[in-house]
């Protein structure tokens, strides 16, 4: 079974409170404990400001996933920005483009524990999933 | 012929038709979550108030802006002003022109012309007014919040506390930063205790806003000390790969301030200690 449970969009900096507060109540109705909803609010935070910083706009989005007997969320963060250059270094630990601590894209890797990501000069899609326990 | 007498004479009429008007058309999607008593007083209260500014032109307008106050506070949607507008535009032409029993057609294009003229400056002052009323709201909310943003509190000589609560986003890192530095020289300390229990997510841009705060406290020659850190955002922190290891972090704003106390080489000293001599005169009788 899918589905989609809710999506935000995100054009400004607040935006990216709401696309959080949207997952910590995904992630509290599926049953997450404390901690992974600490986890999969930092992702989300993490991706809603990559879109917010280097593109115009983009998209979260929620999906349940089921993979009897586990459910999980899945993360989707999809924007039509000018796509990441280098793959390899965007995913190695301090490699920023933006002054940052470059630990945003390799840290949601670590905190999810799934992880996908699609970039050429059309957009960037970041797939995530986090298994309930 | 004068149309805005024939309206004029004949308003309860037309206000008639206008609220019936309202009641069953699109409206109906906005204030379906209303009570229809008070959808209905409020219908009314438009009518009323239009009626009187055509009625008296200029002077009228301040009802039409209390009117517009209103539907803001009540959190109704712009579209209810303007589809009520709307409909109030379309029932004046129809009456007008059966009134007229005309046909001709310059003569209804001249009624929709002064009907025209009458409405849009209304509609104009009451989208400004509506407008307005939500920038105000606005722009009071932002400053409250930028009233609790970043206080910052001297607790003892050389021990000052900051406690962070809610989101931080780019404009709140920036006024952390300045009132922590200024705070620092202005109330000479030596230890800052930055107190994060009420940050709900510590993302690499918070850590990097607070790690740039710690440096910069440290070029004035004060220590930062990280404190309130939950042990899920420790994990998150973690995960994130982030090195906090430059300042020392404590779980809580007590332990912090011990540690704060040890490095300015202060101590707090209970003032009532006869109560202590005379438990340890008790212990010593209880030994013997």
């Amino acid at each position: 079974m899918k589905g989609t449970l809710s999506s935000v969009v995100i054009k400004q900096e607040w935006d990216i409170v709401g696309a959080r507060q949207a997952g910590r109540q995904v992630s509290q109705d599926l049953g997450f404990g404390s901690v992974d909803q600490a986890r999969i609010a930092t992702a989300i935070s993490e991706l809603a400001r990559n879109i917010y910083l280097y593109t115009e706009e983009g998209e979260i989005t929620f999906e349940e996933v089921r993979d009897i007997p586990k459910v999980g969320l899945k993360i989707i963060a999809q924007d039509q920005g000018p796509g990441i250059k280098d793959l390899s270094a965007v995913m190695r630990d301090g490699y920023s483009t933006s002054g940052g601590l470059g630990a945003g894209l390799p840290g949601v890797k670590r905190l999810m524990d799934h992880f996908d990501l699609e970039s050429d000069e059309n957009g960037t899609k970041v797939t995530a999933i986090k298994w309930a326990r | 012929m004068n149309v805005k007498e024939v309206v004029l004479e004949n308003s309860d009429q037309l206000i008639d038709r206008w609220i019936s008007q309202l009641e069953n058309d699109s409206l109906q999607d906005y204030t379906s979550t209303i009570s229809g008593d008070m959808v209905e007083q409020m219908n009314k209260e438009f009518a009323e108030v239009v009626m009187q500014s055509l009625k008296e032109e200029n002077n009228q307008l301040e009802a039409l802006d209390q009117f517009a106050e209103k539907v803001v506070n009540l959190g109704w949607p712009f579209g209810y002003i303007a589809e009520g507008l709307q409909a109030f535009r379309t029932e004046s032409t129809k009456f007008v022109l059966d009134q007229l029993e005309t046909d001709k057609k310059d003569e209804f294009v001249e009624v929709m012309e002064r009907v025209n003229n009458w409405i849009d400056p209304l509609k104009i002052r009451l989208m400004n007014q509506y407008s307005t009323n939500w920038n105000n709201i606005l722009s009071m909310q932002k400053l409250a919040l930028e009233e609790l943003s970043a206080p910052l509190i001297p607790v003892m000589d050389e021990i000052t506390v900051m406690p962070l609560v809610g989101t931080i986003d780019t404009d709140r890192a920036k006024l952390i930063m300045e009132n922590l530095l200024n705070g620092v020289v202005k109330n000479r300390t030596d230890v800052v205790l930055i107190d994060i229990t009420g940050v709900p997510v510590v993302d690499t841009m918070v850590a990097h806003h607070i790690i740039q705060a710690a440096e910069a406290v440290r070029l004035l020659g004060a220590t930062c000390i990280l404190v309130g850190i939950r042990p899920e955002i420790a994990q998150t922190i973690v995960n994130l790969g982030i090195d906090l290891s430059q300042f020392p972090t404590k779980s809580s704003l007590k332990k912090g301030f011990e540690t704060a106390l040890q490095m300015t080489e202060q101590q707090i000293v209970s003032k009532d200690s006869r109560s202590e001599d005379i438990e340890e005169i008790l212990d010593s009788v209880g030994k013997e």
